[in-house]
């Protein structure tokens, strides 16, 4: 973990109500995907978490919905404006037992860290899927993105008007694959549970209050005891959980 | 060269800045960040007779000036706290450290404080009769004050190190509560832990914690810290541990002004990792700018005469 001020590059919305948000300076912190980054919003006491959607050297990416207080004024926030930052929270995803042909699995907040995922598999030479789960046909976002780099992008709609009618786990069942990936709500993450054919990792979303394991606001029970998710996880595999 | 060191019950330290208990772990996360030996001491993770995983999430809801928390006494039992977190501890912190004791019956602090006496890296202990977020015990035996002296007494019986009473501001006279524990033996008084509230989810209508109440912190009960520490100084004897919304070296001073022999820093820690060394980093200067030499000078200064 890294405390550093980070600056605003471009804060953009890519659809209705979701920003990219890329921001330069030093994210050296910054070492797997899945990890995540806490920005300090002004005029609010806590700092945000969002997951890591893409990084390089000196900048990282980060993809968010604007839903309370907090992600508004992010979202009103400037090119040029200083963000204080944590870097490099969390564990992330390991990319070494995803074998030969790993699956994605994400539903709409939990699609952005697929991006560096899929960047790091397919740099290991590793062919990736993705099955991305959305509401409607206006909700897409990173589809494109993650098929620019080589992903076999399939989706999920739940009113039909793209891709397969229904959940994510309905596109799931045809797939070949040796392992898999998801992040997204919790009813999701019980359906590919039920559905998944091998072990796979989950990103979990919590509210926290530190996101570096001090204060124990979002710890949840494994069967290994309780876990913070801010600082153990936010990822955990399919057989740490309970379910 | 201004002199920041302090005295707790015969024990000194380099600095009055003390992580709060539940915002710093068990300290040896921090020292990741960076080296926190420059801290006075530090105040653990409240340890209770056996393991508790403690409230449902959520458990912790932004509010205007801070947040409200419900973990609910999260900890690994004292059996766990000694035999693993404070070795952990004390390969990276080399001072004497609080001990932070809770409990759901009288008995249940005698053995947990007993055990943690004979730790030799515990400098004192800090006994939580205040926690608002479980539902029987901590805050129950906070808010009477013969019940305060119970918990005092029995403490007292099987330690022989310095008992600093950790008190709760949601009565309604905390100087009797200090009194009942000064009389009652305590070394020193701890105040304030947090103050009782709620936030509720327009959206969901429902309330966002789990545990519907939580206990507010931040700088927006800083006021009603100082205030009873100032009013608790005038009463009792003993020194006290201020703490309430302290988040610069300017708070720090305030409260020894009102009163504190050391002062504890909490949800600041929340916000941010740094928030302690960035404190301890600035109060030479602080001292500095409002001519202070000697801070041990100032304690109490804001009363007259």
């Amino acid at each position: 973990m890294k405390q550093t001020t980070l600056m605003v590059y471009k804060n953009n919305p890519i659809i209705g109500g979701v920003y990219k948000l890329l921001l330069t300076g030093d994210v050296s912190a910054i070492e797997r995907p899945g990890q995540f980054v806490e920005l300090a919003v002004p005029g609010h006491f806590l700092r945000r978490p969002f997951s890591v959607c893409d990084w390089d050297r000196d900048s990282v990416t980060v993809v968010y919905r604007t839903i309370g207080g907090g992600t508004k004024r992010l979202a009103a926030m400037m090119p040029g404006e200083g963000v204080n930052a944590l870097t490099g929270l969390g564990n992330g995803f390991d990319t070494s037992v995803s074998g030969d042909r790993p699956l994605l699995i994400a539903g709409g907040s939990g699609v952005p860290m697929m991006l560096c995922l899929a960047k790091k598999l397919l740099s290991e030479g590793k062919t990736v899927t993705a099955v991305l789960g959305y509401r409607t046909a206006s909700d897409i976002f990173l589809a494109d993105d993650l098929r620019y780099l080589g992903v076999d992008v399939r989706l999920t709609t739940e009113d039909g008007s793209a891709g397969v009618r229904g959940m994510v786990t309905d596109a799931m069942t045809d797939l070949d694959y040796t392992y898999f990936y998801t992040c997204g709500p919790e009813a999701m993450f019980r359906a590919v549970n039920a559905a998944a054919k091998t072990s796979g990792q989950f990103s979990l979303e919590a509210r926290m209050g530190c996101g570096y394991g001090a204060c124990m606001g979002c710890t949840i029970e494994t069967k290994n005891g309780p876990k913070r998710v801010c600082k153990d996880g936010p990822v955990f595999t399919r057989e740490d959980l309970l379910w | 060269m201004v002199n920041t060191s302090v005295t707790l019950c015969g024990i000194e330290l380099t600095n009055p800045v003390i992580p709060a208990s539940g915002t710093f772990g068990y300290g040896h996360e921090f020292a990741d960040y960076y080296d926190i030996n420059i801290l006075g001491s530090l105040s653990t993770k409240g340890a209770t007779r056996e393991p508790r995983f403690g409230n449902p999430t959520p458990r912790i809801a932004e509010c205007a000036g801070g947040m409200l928390n419900s973990v609910g006494l999260q900890n690994p039992g004292v059996d766990a706290v000694i035999s693993e977190e404070l070795p952990k501890l004390a390969r990276v912190f080399h001072k004497p450290v609080l001990a932070n004791v809770c409990g759901f019956s009288v008995d249940d602090y005698a053995r947990s404080a007993a055990k943690l006496d004979k730790v030799p890296q515990v400098g004192w202990l800090e006994i939580n009769i205040s926690c608002p977020n479980v539902h029987s015990g901590g805050m129950s035996f906070g808010t009477d004050p013969s019940a305060a002296a119970t918990v005092t007494k029995a403490v007292k019986t099987v330690t022989t190190k310095p008992v600093f009473m950790k008190l709760t501001p949601n009565v309604t006279d905390i100087v009797s509560i200090a009194k009942a524990c000064e009389d009652a033996g305590a070394d020193g008084i701890s105040l304030i832990n947090t103050l009782m509230g709620m936030s509720i989810d327009l959206r969901t209508r429902r309330p966002v914690l789990a545990n519907t109440t939580g206990g507010l912190s931040g700088p927006a009960v800083k006021p009603v810290a100082l205030r009873m520490v100032y009013q608790v100084y005038e009463a009792v004897s003993i020194p006290i541990i201020g703490m309430g919304g302290v988040a610069t070296a300017g708070d720090v001073l305030e409260f020894m002004l009102a009163g504190a022999a050391a002062v504890e820093v909490g949800a600041a820690n929340v916000a941010d990792p740094l928030a302690c060394k960035k404190i301890i980093d600035n109060l030479p200067a602080a001292m500095t700018r409002y001519g202070i030499n000697d801070l041990k000078e100032i304690i109490g200064g804001a009363h007259h005469g």
